[in-house]
C-alpha cells in the first residue's frame, strides 16, 4: 500500500468504513471538532458527530413542498438521505454570537471586543449545494470592504469533508443553479459513498491540507470498478432531481416586475414566519441587540440571525418600508434570483430546496419565480 | 503630525466595535433636536467626507445611524445633529457634557464635492436633512473659489422650527451664497415664503449644464424635488440624494439597508438620482 502515499491533491483513494471512523478519531484527536448529520427528533440535524455511530445510519429522508420525513431504506448507507434544516451556516455565522461587551465605571464605558472562542471545525457531509453556500457566505460576510471579523475568525480553520450526492430530493434542483450535484472544488476531502458489493466511500483529495490528511488514512488504490460505481451512484442523483428553474433572463425578469400580481398570490399563501430564511445556507441577514445585566452596568452587544420576512426588518423611524407581505416576499425571492448578482456576481441560491421543503405551507420557490411575469395567466 | 483615523482605503477593516468618545458640548438646536459635539482628540482627530455617517451606540440601549454635520476640515470635533424620536434617539438627545458615546464609522458615501468642482452648487434641504448637508456646505464654503454660484434652499415645517438658524442667516449675509427659505404653515405675519421646496426652485434661475443638486430629507421630499429639477431641464446625472433605511451594521453585512439592487450604507446613503430615480417609484422597495 505505502508505494501509493503521498496522496496528493486530485488524488482518489478507496476509504473503508472502518476507514471513515478512523478519520473521524483523528480530526477529533486533533483538536477539531467534527459537525455533520446526526438524527434528531425525527429529522436529520446537524451536530457533533464524534464516531460513525453517530451518522443516521440506513435513513432517508422524503421531501415535499411543507412535509419532510425519515424513512428506513434497508441498507447500511450512512450518508442517503440529502439535506435537512440545518445548514452548515450555523456553525460559522452563529445564530446568536456576543460580539463585543462594554462595562460602565461611572461617566466611563469601557469596551471589551469578545474575541470568538473559536475550535478549529471539520464539516462533515457537505453537499455540492452546501459547499457553493459557503463560498457565497464568504464572499458576502468577508469580501467587501468591511469584514464580518467574527465570521472570519470561525471561517479561518475549517475542514471540509464533502459527500458527493448518489440521490437527490424532488426538491431540489442544484443542476439548474450550476451548483450540484457534483461537487468538484471546494472541499479538502470529498466522499461518495458506494454500498456494494462492499460498504465503501471513493475518496477525492481536494487541498493539500485534504493530502495531509489523506496520507495519515489507511487508503486504498482505486480501481475501474470503483470509478465506474461511482460514475452510476451520481447519475442517480441526477436522475432524481425533482425540481428545475429557468435562471436565463430570471435577473430581469424579477426587477422588471415589482408590480406583477403574482406577488399578491403568493402574499395570500406566505404567513411570513420567516422560516424559508432560517433554513437557507445563503441567507445572512443579521440584526444586533443590547443586553444588560442585573446590575445595568455591563452591556453586551449582540449579533442573531434576522429574517427580511419580519415587518420590523425594513423599520424606519414611523414605520416598516414593507409593511406588507407582499412587499416583503418580493424582497426576498428578488434578493436571492436577482439583485443578488448586482451585488455580489452570484445568484443567493444554490439550488438546495430547504425552503420549499420547510416552508408551512409549502410555497415553492421555483413555481413562484416562474409564475412572476409570467405572460398572459388566468385565474 | 497628528494620525488621523481612518479606515484603510481599498482594505477591509473590522469596526464592529465602537470607540467610546466624550461628549465636549451639547447644543439644543429646537425643542426635539439636539447637536453632540465629541471630543474626537484621543483618536487623533476624525477624517470624514461631507454625506457619510456614523453608527452612533449608547450604552445599553442600541445603536443608530446618525450623519456627521460638523466641519470636514475641522477634524477635532465630531459633530452629529440628532432628532428624538424613538427608542434610542430620545435617551441619546439626553446625554450631558461628559458622557460617552460609541462611534463605529465613518461609512458610506460622500457628496461629489470633487465632481462638482467649477460647478455651480444647488443644495436643497428639507427638514433635519440639511444636517447631513452641513458639511457639504462648510466644505463648498471654505474652497469657495473652487465652485460657480452656492444656493442653499431650505424647507421646514414651521418658521419655529428652522435648523441652524443663526448659520443660514449668516450664510446668507455672504455676497457669494444665495440662501431661501421655505416653511409648510406660518402665522399670517411671517414674512418669508410659504410652501413647500420644490415650489422654492421656481424663484431660483439656474444654468442646467453647469448645476450639480444635492438633495436631503423627506423621501417623498426628495422625490418630487428631483422631479422638479429635471423638468426643469437638470440631467439626472447631475442630481444626488441621501437615501434613509433600517442600518444595523454600516458596513454591509447584516442586510438591512437593502435598497433594490444596492445597499443604502455602502453604495449610498448618497446615490446619483439617474441609479435610482426608478427604485424610488416602485413601493416598498
Ligand atoms: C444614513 C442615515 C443617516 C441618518 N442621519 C440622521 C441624522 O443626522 N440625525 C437624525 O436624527 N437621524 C438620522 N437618521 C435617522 C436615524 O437613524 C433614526 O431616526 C433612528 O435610527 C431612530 O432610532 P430610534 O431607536 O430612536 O427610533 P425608533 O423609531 O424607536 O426605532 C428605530 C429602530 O429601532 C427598531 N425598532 C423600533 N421600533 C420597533 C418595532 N416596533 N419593532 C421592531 N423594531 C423596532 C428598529 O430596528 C429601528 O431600526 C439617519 C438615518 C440614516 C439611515
Ligand atoms: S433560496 Fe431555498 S433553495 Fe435556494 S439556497 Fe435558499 S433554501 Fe436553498
Ligand atoms: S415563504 Fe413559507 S417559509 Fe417563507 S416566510 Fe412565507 S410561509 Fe414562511
Ligand atoms: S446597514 Fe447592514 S448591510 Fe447596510
Amino acid at each position: 500500500m505505502e508505494s501509493h502515499a503521498p496522496w496528493q491533491v486530485g488524488s482518489k483513494a478507496i476509504l473503508s468504513v472502518t476507514g471513515l471512523g478512523d478519520l473521524l478519531g483523528r480530526l477529533w484527536a486533533g483538536g477539531r471538532q467534527v459537525v455533520g448529520p446526526v438524527v434528531r427528533d425525527g429529522a436529520i440535524c446537524l451536530g457533533p458527530v464524534r464516531t460513525i455511530a453517530d451518522l443516521p445510519k440506513g435513513l432517508t429522508d422524503e421531501h415535499g413542498p411543507g412535509t419532510y420525513r425519515l424513512k428506513p431504506r434497508g441498507d447500511e448507507a450512512l450518508f442517503g438521505f440529502t439535506v435537512g434544516q440545518h445548514a452548515f451556516k450555523r456553525s460559522i455565522l452563529l445564530p446568536e454570537v456576543a460580539l463585543v461587551q462594554l462595562r460602565r465605571k461611572g461617566r466611563d464605558v469601557e469596551v471589551e471586543p469578545a474575541t470568538p472562542k473559536t475550535q478549529p471545525l471539520a464539516l462533515l457531509g457537505v453537499r455540492a449545494c452546501d459547499a457553493a453556500a459557503l463560498g457565497i457566505q464568504d464572499k458576502v460576510l468577508c469580501g467587501g470592504p468591511y469584514a464580518d471579523s467574527d465570521y472570519e475568525a470561525r471561517r479561518a480553520d475549517v475542514l471540509v469533508i464533502a459527500v458527493q450526492c448518489t440521490n437527490a430530493a424532488s426538491t431540489c434542483f442544484c443542476a439548474s443553479m450550476g451548483t450540484g450535484p457534483h461537487l468538484s472544488n471546494g472541499f479538502d476531502l470529498a466522499l461518495t459513498e458506494l454500498l456494494s458489493p462492499t460498504h465503501r466511500f471513493l475518496v477525492e483529495v481536494g487541498s493539500p491540507a485534504g493530502a495531509t490528511l489523506a496520507n495519515q488514512l489507511e487508503l486504498t488504490p482505486v480501481s475501474e470498478g470503483d470509478l465506474s460505481d461511482a460514475k452510476t451512484a451520481e447519475q442517480a442523483a441526477l436522475t432524481q432531481m425533482g425540481r428545475h428553474l429557468e435562471t436565463a433572463g430570471l435577473r430581469e425578469k424579477l426587477q422588471q416586475n415589482p408590480d406583477d400580481s403574482h406577488w399578491e398570490n403568493v402574499a395570500n399563501r406566505c404567513l411570513s414566519c420567516a422560516n424559508c430564511t432560517m433554513v437557507c445556507p445563503t441567507c445572512f441577514c443579521t440584526t444586533m441587540e443590547d443586553r444588560t445585566d442585573l446590575t445595568g452596568d455591563i452591556a453586551t452587544r449582540i449579533r442573531r440571525y434576522d429574517s427580511c420576512f419580519s415587518e420590523a426588518f425594513a423599520y424606519v423611524h414611523g414605520g416598516s418600508v414593507r409593511p406588507t407581505v407582499r412587499a416583503r416576499y418580493r424582497q426576498w425571492l428578488t434578493h436571492k434570483l436577482s439583485t443578488w448578482v448586482d451585488q455580489f456576481g452570484s445568484l443567493g441560491c444554490v439550488g438546495c430546496g430547504r425552503c420549499i421543503t420547510f416552508c408551512p405551507v409549502g410555497i415553492d420557490i421555483t413555481a413562484e419565480a416562474k409564475a412572476v411575469g409570467a405572460p398572459a395567466r388566468t385565474g | 503630525m497628528v494620525e488621523l483615523w481612518t479606515p484603510p482605503p481599498g482594505e477591509r477593516a473590522h469596526t464592529m466595535v465602537p470607540r467610546m468618545l466624550r461628549v465636549d458640548r451639547v447644543i439644543r438646536e429646537l425643542p426635539d433636536i439636539v447637536t453632540l459635539v465629541l471630543d474626537s482628540a484621543p483618536m487623533g482627530g476624525f477624517r470624514f467626507g461631507p454625506g457619510q455617517f456614523n453608527m452612533l451606540y449608547l450604552f445599553g440601549t442600541g445603536e443608530v445611524p446618525i450623519s456627521i454635520s460638523g466641519n470636514p476640515v475641522e477634524p477635532g470635533d465630531l459633530v452629529h445633529t440628532i432628532r428624538a424620536v424613538g427608542q434610542v434617539t430620545r435617551p441619546m438627545c439626553q446625554v450631558k457634557r461628559g458622557d460617552m458615546l460609541g462611534v463605529r464609522g465613518p461609512f458610506g458615501t460622500e457628496w461629489p464635492m470633487d465632481d462638482a468642482r467649477g460647478k455651480d452648487l444647488l443644495i436643497v434641504a428639507g427638514g433635519l436633512g440639511l444636517a447631513p448637508l452641513r458639511p457639504a456646505i462648510y466644505h463648498a464654503l471654505h474652497h469657495r473659489s473652487a465652485y460657480g454660484r452656492v444656493i442653499v434652499l431650505y424647507g421646514t415645517r414651521a418658521p419655529d422650527s428652522i435648523l441652524f438658524e443663526d448659520e443660514l442667516h449668516t450664510w446668507r449675509g455672504r455676497f457669494d451664497c444665495e440662501v431661501d427659505i421655505t416653511v409648510d404653515r406660518a402665522p399670517t405675519d411671517f414674512r418669508g415664503h410659504v410652501g413647500v421646496v420644490p415650489a422654492l426652485l421656481d424663484r431660483f434661475s439656474f444654468d442646467p449644464d453647469r448645476t450639480v443638486a444635492m438633495v436631503c430629507g423627506p423621501e417623498i421630499m426628495m422625490r418630487f424635488t428631483a422631479r422638479a429639477l429635471t423638468k426643469k431641464g437638470l440631467p439626472r446625472e447631475a442630481i444626488w440624494l441621501s437615501v434613509e433605511r433600517s442600518m444595523k451594521c454600516g458596513m454591509g453585512v447584516c442586510g438591512h439597508c437593502q435598497f433594490g439592487p444596492t445597499f443604502a450604507c455602502k453604495d449610498g446613503p448618497v446615490m446619483r438620482y439617474d441609479h435610482i430615480f426608478r427604485l424610488l417609484d416602485i413601493r416598498e422597495i
